[in-house]
């Protein structure tokens, strides 16, 4: 996100409070003085981690320190499920199975090992899926359980405890 | 307290064999087998019974049979550790409702009539003010009823996560430790007699769903059945799989979970983080279970054997003497 925030000493610390209060996890500052704009004001941009829904409470925690905040780019897909894929992947066409998942646009395949024996006998996956937040993950998943039964996978998901 | 013993399994030999053992001031007065039994309203020896069925295979005389134990012979408590059937419940169906109707307490490690018919047990046991207690059902050794019932007393249940099938998770183990294939662990677990030679209730995972539904119906207060749980067994996971599992610190476990809230009761493989409490080696059992009050709170223990099930067993038996003292001891 890009903030706007006055040029005077305790600004920037103030700006930042909040990242750690929301639980966020700041990855990078950049301080762009050269960028000195109206009335004494800097604009500093960060990237950083947060957990699923605080952005609004961020947001809020960020203007309540007198802060201005000039955009929030894009959410980035941060909640993570790895899964176990068992059978007939690549006669069932491995290239449509993670297209299912990537092409909801919500959620996609980052990370694909898989292990395959010999030509008769089925192969195993494991498969890293992510997606912006809890919900997403969810349909995704659904979408996978779905893909599962047609294609005869054994499908093997996390243990989640109840929240 | 006396009490009628149905079943000379293994079970049920170890029951008598504590009973003989340690002086629990109980009386056994009738004990049965498929092919005899054996009544005394003075007390059996147990030593003579279960060198009786040792020596000829039965235990007592061929003309009596179990029917004759439950509904003509004097006993408090009916102890039914015969041999599952899990379709039709029977014969220990018929026993149990018999005992029942005469307004004895039941206590049993069948899952067969638990499963099936609870709802009909647990209303006449409630009609006749007397105790239907199955704690050896689920989880062998693992006092999971008794923790829930009187340890977490006026707790509600959120969710239970359970390993419930030692054979599977012998499976697993073995799979994982050694690399071996599916086929190989499962003849290994048939080697050390882990497994049945039908392993299927075990592998397809309808051992540990049928322990689901009774731990569903007992605490998550909803009549379900063994159709109502989504089941998927063990039997095509790949070693590849469980070392996939092991490159990120993670394993695959079998796991029976019900959570009332969300309407879900599945058994299925799944992976779980190394560190995991529900992650227990070889024929282990172990249960995870949510409450409001409490949170979570995991047991672990010996999910089979004979003095490890003896022992859920004379729980019951035991809490049944402290909480109904007496109360039928001059009825015949």
């Amino acid at each position: 996100m890009k903030l706007e925030i006055k040029d005077a000493p305790g600004q920037l610390v103030a700006a930042l409070k909040p990242i750690s209060e929301v639980g966020g996890n700041i990855i990078a500052v950049i301080h762009q003085r050269d960028e000195k704009q109206r009335g004494g004001f800097l604009s500093v941009q960060i990237v950083l981690e947060l957990p699923e829904n605080r952005l609004k409470d961020l947001t809020r925690l960020i203007r309540e320190q007198g802060v201005n905040i000039q955009r929030i780019g894009h959410e980035r897909l941060l909640y993570q499920k790895a899964v176990m894929v068992i059978g007939h992947l690549i006669h069932t066409d491995l290239g449509d199975t993670v297209d299912r998942i990537d092409r909801t646009g919500f959620a996609e395949v980052t990370e694909l090992n898989i292990s395959m024996p010999a030509i008769s006998q089925v192969s195993s996956a494991r498969l890293l899926i992510k997606s912006v937040n809890k919900e997403d993950m969810e349909q995704a998943m659904a979408i996978l359980r779905r893909v599962a039964k047609e294609k005869e996978f054994l499908l093997v998901e996390p243990l989640e405890e109840v929240e | 307290m006396r009490v009628a013993l149905l079943g000379m399994g293994s079970v049920g030999r170890g029951v008598l064999q504590m009973i003989g053992e340690k002086d629990l001031g109980i009386t056994v007065t009738a004990v049965a087998d498929s092919r005899s039994a054996l009544i005394d309203r003075d007390g059996i020896s147990i030593e003579e019974v279960l060198a009786a069925k040792a020596r000829n295979g039965f235990c007592g005389d061929k003309a009596i049979s179990a029917m004759d134990v439950v509904t003509g012979s004097a006993y408090d408590v009916l102890v039914e550790v015969t041999p599952t059937n899990a379709t039709t419940g029977e014969p220990a169906l018929t026993h149990m409702l018999c005992a029942l109707e005469r307004g004895r307490h039941v206590v049993t490690s069948n899952k067969g009539p638990i499963s099936r018919e609870f709802s009909r047990l647990r209303e006449i046991a409630v009609e006749k003010g007397i105790q239907l207690r199955y704690e050896a059902t689920v989880g062998g050794a693992i006092p999971i009823m008794h923790t829930l019932e009187q340890g977490l007393a006026g707790n509600r249940v959120l969710a239970i996560f359970g390993v419930l099938n030692g054979t599977c998770n012998f499976i697993l183990t073995r799979m994982a430790a050694e690399g071996l294939t599916y086929e190989q662990a499962l003849l290994e677990a048939r080697e050390m007699g882990y497994a049945e030679a039908d392993p299927t209730y075990d592998v397809k995972g309808i051992d540990p769903a049928i322990k689901l539904v009774i731990l569903a119906n007992t605490f998550c207060s909803h009549s379900v059945s063994l159709e109502d749980v989504d089941i998927t067994g063990i039997d095509r996971l790949t070693n590849d799989a469980l070392r996939l599992a092991e490159e990120q610190q993670c394993t695959i476990r079998l796991i029976a979970e019900a959570i009332p809230d969300r309407g879900i009761l599945r058994v299925a493989p799944r992976l779980l983080p190394l560190s995991h409490p529900l992650v227990v080696e070889g024929t282990l059992n172990a249960i995870t279970i949510e409450t409001d009050m409490a949170g979570e709170i995991t047991l672990i223990g010996k999910g089979a054997g004979s003095v490890e099930t003896a022992s859920a067993i004379i729980g019951d038996l035991l809490y049944i003497r402290d909480t109904h003292a007496g109360r039928h001891s001059k009825t015949a």
